[in-house]
């Protein structure tokens, strides 16, 4: 499965220079931004694991820059997301939200069925290894 | 009508007495922030005099009958009576006026919008010294306010729900309206699902019809909606739609799209206030997004001299308590100035909208932390039109295009996945400092040259536009102050 994750998943792979424009977007809006990544891509799949804090206090992408860069170094076959975090009064949410490295080879979703009352089906979604077979998903 | 003049006879003696002179117009009175404040729209009948006529209409929707009775005296009269301050010429409109009106909180019952509006647009309507009445806009204090539960989960919460952020929504509308049999009607939400859309949606005329049974729509709807899900990594709904008969059906239908899973159900606007309202409980209740499908309001919202401006509405439909509405496009099939839209969407999205007449606002209105109303954009919009509705919209909004998704020339998916690549290209680049509206049309084309489907959408809609004057625009003379 090409697993479709953040507001950027349909467009090619971003370069690190399109990365950092993102970066800086979030910056100039006053959004501090953190890293997190995963090997789970199951889409109820909320709390990816975090690399550090979220990066307060910064006003240019560099230092964010680099810490994308040593998450991706230390985990190169691992799906690492950027957030950018609003905390303004009345947001105090995600803002953004993006893939920047997505693992080689990508597991599947598996979607399971039961069998409930009157024709109604009972779904599931589990994570599993790649079939070769699989829809690509677009 | 004889009437008589205040200087000829006592308050209290029997008889018709002029409006103004009863007290239903108060030049010198100061709102309290605890009143509801309205500005009505009028035109007289010829010879009706502007300030009686709004005395009149203060009078209609409060306390007041054609006659005077001896029963008020019975009460604090004066606190019960709606007050009319102040009365303005429409700017450019000869023999229409706009009327302010002062209610007391009193005068509403807490946390319903039936007895709200049983009283503002009550009996009054149809007076007969008016030839024609329109509701343009209402300050509702914060402690009216606080009375109401407000949407079920709100722009915030349905972003944390969905996991997506930092876009606008996509969605589509199922067509063909009507006939499509259970089967095949899942095989169009499971096409554009798994093509790239966050949501598809039943017709607000879809409910339970012979051709397809609700349940058997939400049972194969549903299959659609999970195996998009397992295919893309990502959260979809299918906007279920809800609407019957009855409140007995509609939570008999709500509870089992709760037990399919679905994110979301819908319902229509023709069911009534207070049917909305209890579906709004239902939704908080049950963690279930609730859509509304403004379905009948240009009845009473298109004409702007009688009716109800579409930004009440909106207003009344965040109190009740909806996440999403549909608010207009602009640009698309159906009517919308870009002003007045966008006071609609900031009434629903803001949580303080200033005075803006230029936008149709009248009142600052304080929404006190109530969560966001996400607007929705449907009808006649297309993939070539994405930089404009990112421009006009922003982030908060679902975008939907059926016939732009489902009439695509390779087919559905393929629809769904040019509108997702156009809305994705357009946001990065908005993000990266481009001018959208200047630079869009390159950006879409530039993005077509790796997207086959884009590069098909554009070819086919690229140059459709909806270009029509609208019927609703604000009336006000540009000033200094907005």
């Amino acid at each position: 499965m090409y697993l479709r994750h953040g507001a950027f998943s349909y467009l090619p792979d971003l370069t690190d220079d399109e990365i950092a424009l993102q970066v800086r977007y979030a910056l100039d809006n006053g959004w501090p931004v953190s890293i997190e990544h995963t090997v789970d891509p199951h889409p109820r799949h909320v709390y990816w694991e975090m690399w550090g804090l979220p990066l307060f206090d910064l006003t240019e992408p560099d230092g964010v820059m680099a810490e994308i860069n040593a998450c991706r170094t230390t985990f190169p076959n691992r799906y690492v997301r950027v957030l950018a975090y609003d905390a303004r009064l009345g947001r105090q949410t995600t803002a953004l939200s993006f893939l920047v490295q997505r693992p080689e080879v990508e597991s599947d979703l598996e979607l399971t069925r039961t069998e409930g009352p009157g024709r109604a089906q009972v779904y599931g979604v589990r994570s599993v290894p790649a079939r070769s077979d699989a829809h690509s998903g677009g | 009508m004889a009437v008589i003049e205040k200087d000829e006879q006592d308050r209290w003696d029997p008889g018709v007495h002029s409006y103004a002179s009863m007290g239903y117009y108060a030049a010198d009175y100061e709102p309290k922030d605890t009143d509801v404040l309205a500005v009505f729209r009028f035109t007289p009948q010829s010879g009706v005099d502007p300030i009686e006529a709004a005395a009149a209409v203060a009078g209609e929707s409060s306390t007041a009958t054609w006659t005077v009775v001896w029963t008020d005296r019975l009460t604090a009269n004066s606190h019960y009576q709606a007050k009319a301050y102040r009365v303005e010429d429409v700017p450019g409109r000869p023999g229409e006026y706009f009327a302010y009106i002062a209610y007391d909180i009193d005068l509403f019952e807490e946390g319903s919008i039936a007895n709200l509006t049983s009283s503002i647009i009550g009996n009054v309507f149809g007076f007969k010294p008016l030839t024609a009445l329109r509701l343009e806009d209402m300050r509702i204090p914060v402690a009216y306010v606080k009375t109401f539960q407000g949407p079920a989960h709100g722009i915030v919460m349905e972003r944390e729900h969905l996991n997506k952020y930092g876009r606008p929504l996509l969605g589509a509308t199922i067509k063909p309206k009507l006939g499509l049999s259970a089967r095949n009607y899942g095989r169009v939400v499971y096409e554009a699902c798994r093509g790239g859309l966050d949501f598809t949606k039943d017709d607000e005329n879809i409910n339970s019809q012979p051709f397809m049974r609700w349940r058997d729509r939400f049972l194969y709807s549903m299959e659609g909606v999970n195996l998009a899900m397992a295919e893309t990594g990502e959260i979809k709904g299918h906007y279920l739609n809800v609407t019957a008969g009855s409140m007995e059906e509609m939570y008999e239908r709500a509870e089992f799209a709760k037990e399919l899973g679905s994110v979301v159900v819908m319902i229509d606007l023709t069911i009534g206030y207070t049917a909305m309202q209890s579906m709004a409980y239902w939704a908080r209740r049950n963690g279930v997004l609730l859509h509304l499908h403004r379905a009948g309001h240009s009845t009473y919202t298109r004409q702007k001299t009688h009716g109800v401006s579409f930004r009440v509405i909106s207003k009344w439909c965040r109190l009740i308590g909806v996440d999403h509405i549909h608010a207009g496009t602009v640009i698309g099939k159906l009517e919308g100035d870009p002003a007045t839209t966008q006071g609609y969407y900031d009434t629903l999205r803001e949580d303080h909208v200033p005075i803006n007449r230029g936008n149709g606002i009248f009142f600052d209105q304080d929404w006190a932390s109530m969560p966001g109303v996400m607007p929705v954009a449907s009808g006649g919009i297309h993939a070539g039109q994405m930089h404009q509705l990112l421009d006009l919209f922003g982030d908060d909004v679902i975008l939907q295009f059926g016939g732009g998704t489902i009439g695509h020339p390779l087919g559905i998916a393929a629809g769904a996945e040019a509108n997702r690549v156009a809305l994705e290209a357009v946001v990065k680049a908005r993000n990266e400092g481009r001018d959208l509206l200047r630079e869009g049309p390159d950006v879409l084309r530039r993005a077509a040259e790796q997207c086959k489907p884009l590069e098909a959408a554009l070819a086919t809609w690229g140059d459709v536009t909806f270009d029509y004057t609208s019927t609703d625009a604000p009336d006000a003379v540009p000033t200094a102050s907005y």
